[in-house]
């Protein structure tokens, strides 16, 4: 088995990894979100590969064909896209209340001001 | 209607949850929100019944059978917790309608009943559910609430403290979702019991490794296992007092759960705790929480964060008995976890009312208060005495049975960290006791009064319940027993 043969899984790994290097080093409240955001959607991409059958076609019911994808894994991602989209609202509204009461969206500045408070 | 009850104890507040939205004046909504939580208390006692006569019970959602389907799956142990749930969210509520007049703006007042009962539906479908994606799908709905609700509070550090606790949990939730999908790749099913059939085939694989992996740091991440735990602190220190109270009481509980329940029953624990060193792992994370934790809540200036650390401990205290690998460990856990959510709920509580009459927890501004404030201080000198875990006190019951498990494995020095534990524990309560009672009334506090009425009633139900399973502890003691043997069956 070559390296590429499974090409989409390192997708997922390379997506993955950027996702939450974002999420780690940046200090941008946004670019952290939009980190979280690339992270979840890796997994879905991992999700969907796994349902893939070789071969097969949309899992549609028609008389001359016998093979199908697995249609569960894009059902149970369907879901998990909707609280990815529910989690990224209210992190960036979360976000503007921030904004709105510490004047910056920016990690050192926020911290700055908390301590200051103390 | 008997045949129901599994999937009424969820359906019950998600289904209230929007129709508070169409209620709209808070005080209605408030007293609607008592009703259905009480209904959820009912019910969750009806499946305590069920169990105890009849053994497990499946309910096929939507008459679709298991493995297809998704099954709701009641056992021993999760009945257990659902009581713990359903009675602290009950209690907890009861409190609301006077405690948010004074943290709740009033327009929002409607919006933090609808996310209160969201998050308690979520906890109660983590616990009631018996298949792996469902667990993840009521995590989130349980999450998202929090974080509205900790973003209620006043301060505007609530708002960074709901933000970092976002971000965390996100990250956590998505490493249970890899976890699950990973499982699900190599089995092909979501069914928790049919996973622990089928995991034994393919338990040596790199596949099955790393989603045990993914899966126990993104639960240990949820219920804020030290060196995990940042979140914590600051969430519970910025949310409404109330809030607190209730997450401190049944979130991280419902977090443990996942862990025992993926550790026992979907893995089993010969797989988890044998092969795997998960156990090493845990007495050590839960080593360092209980004496790290502790030593920080001793510096701590402001009442509610002392206690936030106080619970990173507690939660210490479940994993080490959990570490132990034996029944009697796991049971202690058990036992500590209902134990530690009504010592913490009966705190936070008392908390609450500190923060009604003074607007703020500063233990600085608090010097004198026992003689103000005499009913609420004294809650926090019981809830205290349980925390440091005095005899008659329900804290001395989990800690009795922890420190005799560890006895039994011949851990000696496990069980004097535990006594340490206890030591710290004495000295962050006696700086309250010592500031509320021995130190001369500050002039700010002279006019304060007791608490109302609705806040006191709750608060010394729980505490009243403190002494009542510290002195008859049979119901909690019976019911995690059966529970631990049970784990421990299914494990082998």
């Amino acid at each position: 088995m070559s390296w590429l043969a499974q090409y989409n899984y390192w997708v997922v790994i390379v997506l993955m990894m950027t996702g939450f290097y974002i999420v780690i080093a940046s200090g941008n409240l946004v670019k952290k979100l939009m980190g979280l955001t690339i992270f979840q959607t890796s997994v879905f991409i991992l999700y969907i590969s796994m349902g893939k059958v070789r071969g097969g076609t949309a899992p549609i019911l028609e008389p001359d064909i016998d093979l199908y994808s697995n249609p569960l894994p894009h059902v149970l991602i369907l879901t998990a896209i909707v609280v990815g989209i529910a989690t990224t609202a209210l992190g960036l509204a979360l976000v503007v209340r921030i904004k709105e009461s510490y004047g910056t969206v920016e990690e050192a500045e926020i911290q700055q001001k908390d301590n200051d408070q103390c | 209607m008997l045949a129901h009850l599994p999937v009424l104890q969820v359906i019950v507040p998600l289904i209230a949850a929007p129709c508070c939205l169409m209620i709209r004046s808070p005080a209605v909504v408030g007293r609607f929100v008592q009703l259905a939580t009480l209904a959820t208390l009912i019910i969750s006692l009806g499946l305590v019944r069920e169990v105890l006569e009849q053994g497990v019970l499946s309910y096929a959602l939507g008459g679709w059978q298991a493995p297809w389907g998704i099954e709701y799956r009641i056992d021993p142990l999760n009945v257990y917790l659902l009581v713990l749930v359903s009675l602290l969210g009950t209690i907890v509520i009861f409190a609301a309608p006077t405690s948010i007049k004074s943290e709740i703006a009033e327009d929002k007042q409607t919006y933090f009943y609808v996310a209160y009962l969201l998050c308690f539906a979520g906890l109660l479908g983590i616990l009631a559910t018996g298949d792996a994606f469902n667990v993840f799908v009521f995590l989130e709905i349980s999450s998202l609430s929090s974080y509205t609700l900790i973003a209620l509070g006043q301060d505007r550090r609530a708002l960074w403290a709901s933000y970092q606790y976002l971000i965390m949990g996100t990250i956590g939730a998505t490493f249970i979702l890899i976890g699950i999908g990973l499982m699900y790749m190599m089995t092909g099913t979501l069914n928790m019991h049919d996973l622990a059939t089928r995991l034994d085939n393919v338990s040596e694989t790199n596949t099955i490794f790393t989603a045990f992996a993914f899966l126990f740091i993104g639960v240990c991440l949820k219920l804020a296992l030290f060196p995990l735990h940042l979140w914590l602190p600051n969430a519970y220190t910025y949310a409404p007092s109330l809030v607190t109270a209730f997450l401190a009481a049944t979130a991280t509980k419902v977090a443990i759960y996942i862990l025992l329940r993926f550790v026992f029953s979907v893995f089993g624990a010969e797989f988890s705790l044998t092969y795997l060193p998960v156990r090493e792992i845990l007495l050590v994370l839960g080593l360092m929480g209980v004496v790290f934790a502790s030593t920080v809540a001793i510096y701590q200036t402001n009442v509610k964060k002392l206690f936030a650390y106080s619970s990173v401990a507690q939660i210490g205290y479940m994993i080490l008995g959990l570490s132990i690998g034996s029944a009697a460990g796991l049971m202690a856990t058990l036992l500590h976890m209902f134990n530690h959510a009504l010592m913490k709920g009966a705190l936070f509580l008392a908390l609450t009312s500190v923060a009604f009459r003074l607007k703020q927890t500063n233990l600085t501004n608090m010097a004198g208060i026992g003689r103000q404030m005499p009913l609420t201080m004294a809650a926090v000198v019981v809830g205290g005495l349980s925390l440091i875990g005095t005899p008659l006190t329900v804290g001395f019951i989990s800690k009795w049975y922890l420190v005799l498990a560890a006895i039994e494995q011949g851990w000696w020095p496990l069980a004097f960290v535990v006594l340490f534990g206890s030591l710290l524990a004495l000295i962050y309560v006696w700086r309250i006791v010592e500031t509320a009672y021995f130190q001369p009334i500050s002039a700010e506090l002279s006019g304060v009064r007791e608490a109302p009425v609705g806040i006191l009633v709750p608060m010394w139900v729980l505490v009243l319940l403190n002494i009542y399973f510290g002195i008859d502890s049979q119901f909690t003691v019976s019911l995690s027993e059966l529970a631990a043997h049970s784990l421990y069956l299914e494990g082998r």
